[in-house]
């Protein structure tokens, strides 16, 4: 073990850069956010990820922001356990029938202001699961979406794109430029 | 042919001339009990249960038949007689039977609904679709556990992680875990109904979807059922190309899994490690394929892109560059005896449970079943080639990791070798067109187990389909593994089954 954390020691980080200002995708951000962000968020925001019906593609994109190459905590974005402890609900999936309740539990637990990230295609409402008897196919149907990152499933760099217009918005209410 | 009492059944019974490769027939309601007798005594293998209207199918293998097979019994009465009560393994294919086409499983002991929570507005969404009165989701009865100084500890559906959604309901005595009992369908997005009806190429972005971190498999599964019933054989580059994705998510699979479980047991340095190297061919993937998951590019006629020099050099660099550092990483974990102390004797599945419920991957091999689709229904590209297939006796968390080191270093091998020899060729043919219907199964090797995929075309559409995850022989034996462990070993033994969600509630 200790050769290993000794190489690692001498080793360059394997952390990707920051996505640039422009690239950072802000007009996805909706009006309610930008009035209050700045001063509820400060520099971090807590997130609490909530799988409504995913086929588990986007979680494991989601886990990929926490690795050493995507490095998350690095810009004060963490994932919490409770939906208690978040800032920020973090959902997936096209919303099944069945997961519905517990959605709304979570967010109902999730104390306010709170905003809400629809993530990936079925969670924006243009994914294959829309048009079932079991789903209600989006997120914006069972909650009022905030912020919407597409992909199927989006890479971990549109991800952190997404989260970081977020914080930018805490930082600097007005367009990065 | 060997003179097993399935075989012996099976022999006077009608073969429908509709399906490829595997024989369909049809039986009677006394051949199919004494099946469900036979499976039930150790003599086969079930693979899946399903239903379509009129008719239930049950797939299965045993020693003396070439292939597997199919049998089919015609519905009466909304009924059919329950395998479950022979055979534990199709009780929850059965319940969940219940709850989309409404046929009853007659003597079935457990007709609790499965992935039907009250919340659909219907019951039997793909039979009669009759308007259900919305239920309670917590109006749900697990089994009674009996005895002083139990508690209970009610777990989900949303868990701590980032992971998919679940209940766990743990009653435990202290520490110690007296019973674990899951109730699942959270997920449930009525893929077999959005199946139904769309055409061929349609089906194919439903299938890649089934479970994300299983997509490549899942389209495989689906390609050669669709090319099985269309009568079609794919060009021998795409052939090695599928396998190639195949092998690239098994080993990103693997090594985001072995370096969960070791952050399950707060030995994170393996974990970050291992998160590097899983991103370096999830990247390397993408360059090559276009995806990082690669979905949607195994489709029915072939691939949807092929694979440049350039790409697959980058591959195996990437290779190179991964294998000697995961080999530290696995001299890091055996040889660090806290890590050690945690995983070994952990979670053990006894081989008989594992050999019962015909448990796929790594929970099976881990637990003496030598079984893989890969070598023992080979598919192209796997027929012919020489495979190594780890096999451990313990079923603890330690043997399913090191099933996992095992095959990462087979298919790093394998991939080498493919890369190597990729003829040159057409990547997709068109598919033919169809008119009668055809059916066309297929089991295909996942990182976590054999996936299966049936389906009946008919003019270029998908009429009905059903897909089994390896997860549903797998959850069950969760149950089993945790008993007598403590509360604080269940995410370890949880992640080291890492079965999905997505797939079995479908």
């Amino acid at each position: 073990m200790r050769t290993l954390l000794l190489q690692s020691l001498f080793t360059r980080p394997v952390t990707v850069d920051a996505p640039s200002p422009e690239e950072i995708a802000l007009v996805e951000l909706g009006n309610a956010l930008k009035e209050q962000a700045q001063r509820l968020f400060g520099r971090s925001i807590t997130i609490r990820e909530v799988d409504a019906g995913s086929c588990n593609a986007c979680e494991l994109e989601i886990h990929a922001l926490s690795n050493a190459v995507y490095d998350i905590e690095r810009f004060g974005i963490k994932f919490a356990a409770s939906p208690r402890h978040a800032d920020v609900l973090l959902v997936t999936g096209p919303v099944t029938k069945n997961m519905k309740i517990a959605l709304e539990r979570a967010y109902a637990a999730t104390p306010a202001p709170k905003w809400i990230v629809a993530v990936g295609d079925c969670a924006c409402g243009c994914g294959v699961f829309s048009q079932s008897y079991a789903t209600l196919g989006s997120v914006q149907s069972a909650l009022p979406v905030d912020l919407q990152i597409r992909g199927c499933p989006p890479r971990p760099i549109d991800l952190l794109r997404g989260l970081l217009a977020l914080m930018e918005q805490a930082v600097d209410p007005k367009p990065a430029t | 042919m060997a003179d097993d009492p399935i075989t012996r059944l099976l022999g006077s019974a009608r073969k429908l001339e509709i399906m490829q490769p595997w024989p369909r027939l049809e039986v009677d309601r006394s051949t199919w009990m004494a099946i469900g007798q036979h499976l039930g005594g150790g003599a086969g293998d079930l693979l899946s249960l399903w239903a379509e209207a009129g008719f239930v199918h049950l797939a299965l293998r045993a020693a003396g038949l070439d292939h597997p097979c199919v049998l089919s019994l015609t519905i009466e009465h909304n009924a059919f007689p329950s395998v479950g009560q022979f055979h534990p393994p199709a009780i929850r294919l059965e319940r969940a039977i219940q709850d989309l086409y409404g046929f009853i499983a007659e003597g079935a002991a457990d007709t609790r609904p499965w992935l039907d929570h009250g919340a659909w507005g219907i019951s039997a969404p793909l039979g009669r679709q009759t308007p259900a009165a919305r239920r309670d989701p917590a109006d749900y009865k697990f089994l009674p556990v009996k005895g002083s100084g139990l508690h209970q500890i009610p777990v989900g559906p949303i868990h701590a992680g980032i992971i998919e959604p679940g209940h766990f309901r743990f009653s435990v005595n202290g520490e110690i875990v007296a019973r674990l009992e899951q109730r699942l369908g959270y997920v449930h997005k009525g893929i077999d109904g959005l199946l139904a009806g769309c055409d061929i190429d349609q089906g194919a972005r439903v299938a890649a979807r089934i479970s994300g971190d299983s997509t490549v498999a899942y389209s495989f599964a689906y390609a050669c059922a669709a090319e099985a019933a269309l009568g079609i054989e794919v060009p021998p580059r795409a052939r090695l190309l599928r396998g190639i994705m195949a092998e690239l998510e098994r080993v990103a699979n693997h090594l985001g899994d072995i370096g969960a479980i070791c952050n399950d047991a707060s030995f994170v340095l393996a974990h970050a490690h291992c998160g590097i190297l899983r991103e370096q061919i999830l990247a390397s993937c993408d360059r090559a394929f276009g995806h990082r998951l690669m979905m949607d590019r195994v489709l029915p006629g072939g691939v949807a892109t092929d694979l440049s020099r350039k790409a697959a050099a980058d591959i195996v660099a990437t290779l190179d560059g991964v294998a000697p550092r995961f080999a530290k990483i696995v001299s890091l974990y055996d040889e660090t005896p806290s890590l050690q102390d945690r995983t070994c004797t952990t979670g053990i599945v006894d081989r008989s449970l594992a050999a019962r419920w015909a448990a796929g991957g790594y929970v099976g091999r881990a637990s003496g079943r030598n079984f893989d689709t890969r070598r023992d229904l080979p598919y192209p590209p796997y027929d012919g080639a020489s495979l190594e297939i780890p096999v451990f006796e313990r079923g603890d968390v330690d043997a399913r990791v090191w099933v996992r080191i095992k095959e990462v270093e087979a298919s790093i091998k394998l991939l080498k070798k493919w890369l190597a020899e990729l003829p040159e060729g057409p990547v997709r043919i068109p598919l033919p067109p169809q008119s009668a219907p055809r059916e066309g199964i297929a089991l295909v090797e996942a990182f976590r187990g054999d996936v299966l995929i049936w389906m009946r075309i008919e003019g270029g559409k998908v009429m009905r389909a059903h897909a089994r995850d390896a997860s549903w022989f797998q959850w069950p034996l969760l149950e089993f593994a945790i008993n007598g462990n403590i509360v604080a070993d269940f995410p370890l033994c949880n992640k080291s089954f890492n079965c999905s969600y997505s797939g079995h509630d479908l």
